[in-house]
């Protein structure tokens, strides 16, 4: 069973679907060194987030190294209903990627 | 199953009026690249034209930005953008970061104008919430308090 | 009122508990007493969440990270380890009362057999080696990702610790109590200068937490680890802050620490895993 890198808690409010979603990443910056070698850690951080309902893109987030580890997103739409599938991706700048789905409670 | 609950404080939850329209966010957003140049820009100005063209704003009090006054930790502060506009896109400013542009959020049609995520600040700084809506720039901001704690926090 | 006064206050400044004299009911009443007093507005469950009992400001923030947390990742990974077999077939619901579930209330608690205080960690990798496999690092990764599924497993729970009467018992609860209110470090501080004395007043920008409930919520995500940590991976950090040398995490003197820590606690519920700065 592999890792689940993205956790996705979609719920609908009156008309309007919640969504709240968690990823596993690293997001490291770039500017840590290595506490042993001295050395810089490389840039690892999720570079853009995709959001899908219906084939339809809700949102697309751009992000740099100044979104936190294990980052956090949480937006809201209109247009869903419950048991509609929600699709949520990343790919990161070392060309990592991941995606998962969730159904809308 | 065994979630916290807490008991809900007041909330101010705003009139949110987005028409459903279209939905789709157009190819052109769908296919741009992330914006290499932008997140390399070490002033908001340069960040703002690379990103989104331009660097006219205009301050509105229809953005709201909740974010703690002091960061309890730094590298992990919540933050929520909201906005009663119609919103093309939400991005995120730092100024004080090394490159100021955290993070920008384009927006389907149907997507309400509010975002929430955990952002890193390197020390206090103004945080600098930008809404597209309309062709044109919204801007409101808040100051976030960074501080040395004492227990090596 | 007077006596825990006295008690704390002789406490400190001689760095030995009069408390052999008294029993652990007796320090616990007064512990929780001194507590509910100096912040009469926190019911005593409250004290399971730590400084966001006390401090509106960075309450707001901690249920902003709570919407979703970062421990919920090492929980779903300490489930899916939990239920990996080990290689000869066995599983760790095999070592623990009711399959390992909602079992963390059970640690940590003396050992009259082999005489010494066994804590959840300690038990995961007792289990581990009886199975023949290699024992996990104490302070991070899996055994935290593991304790902290049991963890989860156990939310709800009141502490209920309890002290055999066994003198080797006693004395492991007393030494703990012994570590909590010993000076240590260049800075010559105690466990109790800062989370007892100064619980509720500012150490720079940080709001020191009352001791009362501290080992509710373990283990620990910390924004500053940037994962999860168990409680004697925090004490070792805190000694560290004082300019101590830390002990070995699931060396004696942690163990009995835990052990007396968790006692002071009990009456609170079950509250791990947690987030914190």
């Amino acid at each position: 069973m592999a890792k689940k890198k993205i956790r996705i808690r979609a719920k609908m409010k009156g008309d309007v679907a919640e969504v709240k979603t968690l990823m596993s990443h690293p997001m490291e910056t770039g500017f840590r060194k290595n506490k042993k070698t001295g050395e810089k850690i490389p840039p690892h951080f999720i570079k853009e987030v995709i959001c899908e309902h219906k084939g339809n893109k809700i949102l697309v987030a751009s992000w740099g190294v100044a979104v936190s580890k294990n980052p956090y997103l949480s937006f809201k739409f209109k247009g869903a209903a419950k048991g509609d599938t929600i699709t949520i991706s990343w790919n990161d700048n070392k060309g990592e990627s991941a995606t998962a789905d969730a159904k809308v409670s | 199953m065994k979630r916290r609950t807490f008991l809900k404080g007041t909330v101010a939850s705003g009139m949110l009026s987005v028409a459903a329209s279209a939905g789709l966010l157009t190819p052109r957003s769908v296919l741009a690249a992330w914006p290499e140049t932008a997140f390399a820009a070490k002033s908001i100005d340069d960040a703002l034209n690379t990103l989104l063209g331009s660097t006219t704003l205009s301050e509105s009090g229809d953005i709201k930005i909740k974010a703690p006054e002091i960061a309890e930790n730094g590298a992990v502060v919540p933050i929520t953008v909201s906005t009663g506009m119609e919103a093309e896109s939400i991005s995120v400013f730092i100024a004080k970061n090394p490159s100021p542009l955290a993070c920008s959020f384009a927006l389907g049609g149907s997507t309400q104008g509010f975002v929430s995520t955990r952002v890193k600040m390197g020390e206090t700084s103004d945080l600098i919430a930008i809404v597209k809506s309309g062709g044109k720039l919204y801007s409101a901001k808040k100051t976030i308090k960074v501080t040395i704690g004492g227990c090596g926090g | 009122m007077k006596k825990l006064l006295l008690i704390t206050a002789a406490i400190s400044v001689l760095g030995a508990p009069l408390a052999s004299q008294a029993s652990p009911e007796d320090d616990l009443k007064a512990f929780r007493g001194y507590f509910m007093e100096r912040f009469p507005n926190v019911p005593l469950e409250e004290f399971a969440n730590g400084v966001y009992a006390i401090d509106p400001a960075s309450r707001e923030q901690w249920e902003a990270i709570e919407e979703f947390p970062p421990y919920e990742i090492a929980i779903d990974e300490g489930e899916e380890l939990f239920n990996t077999p080990f290689r000869n077939g066995k599983s760790y619901a095999s070592c623990f009362r009711n399959g390992g579930i909602g079992v963390k209330s059970d640690y940590p608690y003396y050992d009259t057999e082999k005489g010494q205080v066994e804590t959840l960690e300690s038990a995961i990798n007792a289990c581990r080696t009886k199975n023949g496999e290699k024992p996990l690092k104490w302070k991070q990764g899996k055994i935290a990702a593991l304790s902290a599924y049991m963890a989860y497993t156990t939310r709800g729970q009141t502490i209920d610790i309890k002290i055999p009467h066994d003198q080797r018992a006693l004395d492991a609860y007393e030494n703990g109590q012994r570590a909590y209110y010993a000076r240590r470090g260049q800075l010559n501080m105690s466990c109790a200068h800062c989370h007892v004395d100064n619980s509720g007043n500012k150490i720079r920008a940080d709001l020191l937490s009352p001791a009362l409930g501290h080992l509710s919520h373990f283990p620990v995500y910390r924004s500053k680890w940037g994962n999860l940590g168990t409680a004697h991976r925090r004490f070792a950090g805190c000694n560290k802050q004082v300019r101590a040398l830390p002990f070995k995490a699931q060396s004696t003197q942690y163990r009995d620490l835990e052990y007396f820590m968790t006692y002071m606690s009990n009456g609170i519920p079950w509250n791990g895993p947690g987030a914190r700065k």
